[in-house]
């Protein structure tokens, strides 16, 4: 298994500690959608997380991806707690770190296949040319070297899924958090999807965290989190 | 994000939406364009008068009727034909240095021609005093004051308008019922009678004593000084003010420079302009929450797009930048269509109306730094409320 490549490194990565996060509507109605998850991710690590619809799948993903910061509890980056992070400084994690891929796939409809792939890259240092020739060269990687001038709109879904793929991986970043990767797509289109994530994961020594409705992807994690209610009901390593 | 890149992102969202960009940038640009446009008829108007007030010759006193305190409204003046020989008689040197007026509308007729015009009974000096130069014929004589001799002398358009392709030269008319014989024409003036001033042109004069039989007055309107040199034009005002107090209050009379009547009618419209300057901004001000609106709107179609960036690395400041910028652009467009169109107006309007134009620096500058302010000015409250959109609500928004 991949996930076993990654115990070499055995490096640690991130780590959640105690993480919850509460949502509150309105005055006085607080939903918890996390109440006290503690897991670890190291470099090159693959995990698997699922869980019924509402346990706190997305909630969990977006506290790993630094987009959202816990009620309580930690997230700590390369043993730095995200809560003391002031936002400029999250904005580079995320450009430098984390590549996203997500469920509706979120390219910019009026920007080509390529230009899609160069949007991380225009937040760092950097000329227009070296950004070009990666978002290119990411492209090729996901088999698209021939769709490079392509708008989402003249792509099929699993094109478009690539581009995305593409877009998380210019980056070169050390972690990818997929939320539900393939649930826009057909059964083979969606294997075929998760096998290119895991070939990245695999070669590029990339942790991989992926969010999944389907148990045959769960089932090729090197571990597994079941989330129920907002906690881990059962957080085993095969 | 560097600048360049933000301002491509920028225009590549502008050009997305053209035609709304276009038409968001139309509201600025037409305030620019009324700003620079009656800006430059404002300041036309102004070097317009004070030139002509100019043209009258150099260090001239106007002696006017009231303490100079014009928000009292006309005074009735109590100058008569006297003072002006009694101030002429204290005045040294430079020959006719002293002419005054009595001022009406009169009805003038002859062979069958008719036309309303200024009549200036004046005393002999007017012209000389005033620069107004003949072009045939003679002048009005001290013969002719004393004597009060009904003879005159016609502006150039009331010769043509009366006497039309004839030598208006000894032949007869009638003034407000009267007649008279002319004796000579004027030299024209030009300007014609823009809407700031009388026609120059057209009116007559006649000798003072035949005008005040003709008014029914015995007043003068006006008496004038002129200077024989700049560095003399206090002592003469020293003059006339000893010789009126003789025989007038002081509340009854004032003299005023040519330099001060430049300087108060220079200053009302300034003001007069900087008021157009005003009412043009508002219709920019009106373009400029025109481009906030507009940029909410963007902010609110391109949520996800933001979140999306954000999740990408973009920093709450390179966001705000990007919609700033967008916003900057949107109006400094604007204003430079906007520039353009109003000095291509104001050459048209001095071109085909009476009323001059001049475009000016400040106006330009004030229209340009005015168009990109709105930008920022309005643009700021949807940036920052772009830069700081939540990402994850803003990437679940569909
Ligand atoms: N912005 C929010 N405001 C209020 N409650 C929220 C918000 N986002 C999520 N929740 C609630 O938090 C809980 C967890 O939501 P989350 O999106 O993490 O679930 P999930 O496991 O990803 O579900 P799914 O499989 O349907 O995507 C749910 O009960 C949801 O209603
Ligand atoms: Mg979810």
């Amino acid at each position: 298994m991949s996930g076993g490549v990654a115990a070499d490194a055995s490096a640690l990565l991130l780590e959640a500690i105690d993480v919850v996060r509460t949502y509150r509507l309105g005055r006085d109605v607080e939903v918890p959608a996390l109440r006290g998850v503690s897991f670890q991710v190291d470099h090159g690590d693959y995990v698997a997380i699922v869980g019924s619809s509402g346990s706190g799948k997305s909630t969990l993903l977006n506290l790993l991806g630094v987009l959202d910061r816990p009620t309580s509890g930690q997230v700590r980056y390369d043993g730095r707690d995200v809560r003391e992070l002031p936002d400029a400084e999250l904005a580079r994690l995320r450009n430098q770190r984390i590549g996203f891929v997500f469920q509706s796939f979120h390219l910019l409809p009026r920007l080509t296949a390529v230009d899609n792939v160069i949007l991380p890259l225009v937040y760092r240092p950097g000329t227009k040319r070296e950004r070009r020739e990666r978002a290119e060269a990411a492209l090729a990687a996901v088999g698209l070297a021939d769709r490079m001038a392509h708008r989402p709109g003249e792509l099929s879904g699993g094109q478009q899924q690539r581009v995305a793929i593409a877009r998380a991986l210019v980056t070169e970043p050390a972690l990818v958090l997929a939320d539900e990767p393939t649930g826009n797509l057909d059964t083979t289109t969606g294997e075929d999807i998760m096998a290119l994530l895991e070939s990245i994961q695999a070669e590029q020594d990339t942790a991989l965290v992926v969010i999944t409705h389907e148990p045959e992807i769960a089932h090729r994690a090197a571990r597994t989190i079941v989330l129920r209610d907002g906690v881990i009901a059962d957080g085993s390593s095969p | 994000m560097s600048a360049r890149e933000a301002f491509r992102v920028a225009m590549q969202a502008l050009i997305a939406n053209r035609l709304r960009s276009a038409l968001t940038t139309l509201g600025v640009l037409i305030g620019v364009m009324s700003v620079v446009l009656l800006v430059a008829i404002g300041q036309g108007a102004r070097s317009e008068i004070t030139g002509a007030i100019e043209g009258l010759g150099s260090n001239l006193l106007f002696v006017l009727p009231g303490d100079g305190d014009f928000g009292g409204g006309p005074r009735r003046s109590s100058f008569v034909l006297d003072d002006v020989e009694r101030i002429d008689r204290e005045l040294l040197g430079g020959g006719t240095r002293v002419a005054g007026y009595t001022i009406g509308s009169e009805v003038l007729q002859a062979e069958g021609e008719r036309l309303t015009a200024t009549v200036l009974a004046v005393t002999a000096g007017y012209p000389a005093v005033l620069s107004r130069e003949l072009a045939r014929g003679q002048g009005l004589t001290e013969s002719d004051v004393v004597t009060a001799r009904r003879v005159a002398v016609l502006g150039a358009t009331t010769a043509e308008t009366l006497f039309p392709g004839q030598d208006p030269i000894g032949r007869t008319m009638a003034i407000g019922g009267v007649r008279y014989r002319v004796v000579g024409v004027l030299a024209r003036v030009g300007g014609g009678g823009s809407p700031f001033g009388p026609d120059q042109d057209r009116n007559v004069l006649v000798p003072i004593t035949s005008g005040q039989r003709l008014f029914g007055t015995d007043r003068l309107d006006a008496i004038f000084v002129r200077a024989t040199a700049t560095q003399t034009v206090e002592a003469d005002r020293a003059v006339v003010r000893r010789v009126l107090a003789q025989r007038l209050d002081a509340e009854e009379f004032s003299v005023i420079s040519q330099d001060e009547i430049i300087g108060v009618v220079g200053d009302i419209l300034q003001i007069l302009t900087l008021v157009l300057a005003a009412i043009a901004g508002i219709s920019l001000l009106v373009g400029g929450v025109g481009v906030s609106n507009i940029m909410l709107v963007s902010v609110s179609e391109r949520t996800r797009e933001i979140g999306l960036r954000k999740a990408l690395g973009a920093r709450t400041r390179d966001i705000t930048r990007q919609f700033l910028l967008e916003a900057i652009v949107l109006t400094g467009i604007g204003g430079a269509i906007g520039l353009a169109l109003g000095i291509a107006g104001a050459q048209l309007v001095a071109a085909l109306a009476p009323v001059p134009a001049e475009v000016t620096g400040w106006s330009i500058a004030l229209a340009l730094g005015v168009s990109v302010a709105v930008g920022l000015v309005f643009g700021v409250l949807p940036a920052r409320r772009a830069g700081q959109l939540d990402p994850v609500a803003a990437l679940r928004r569909d």
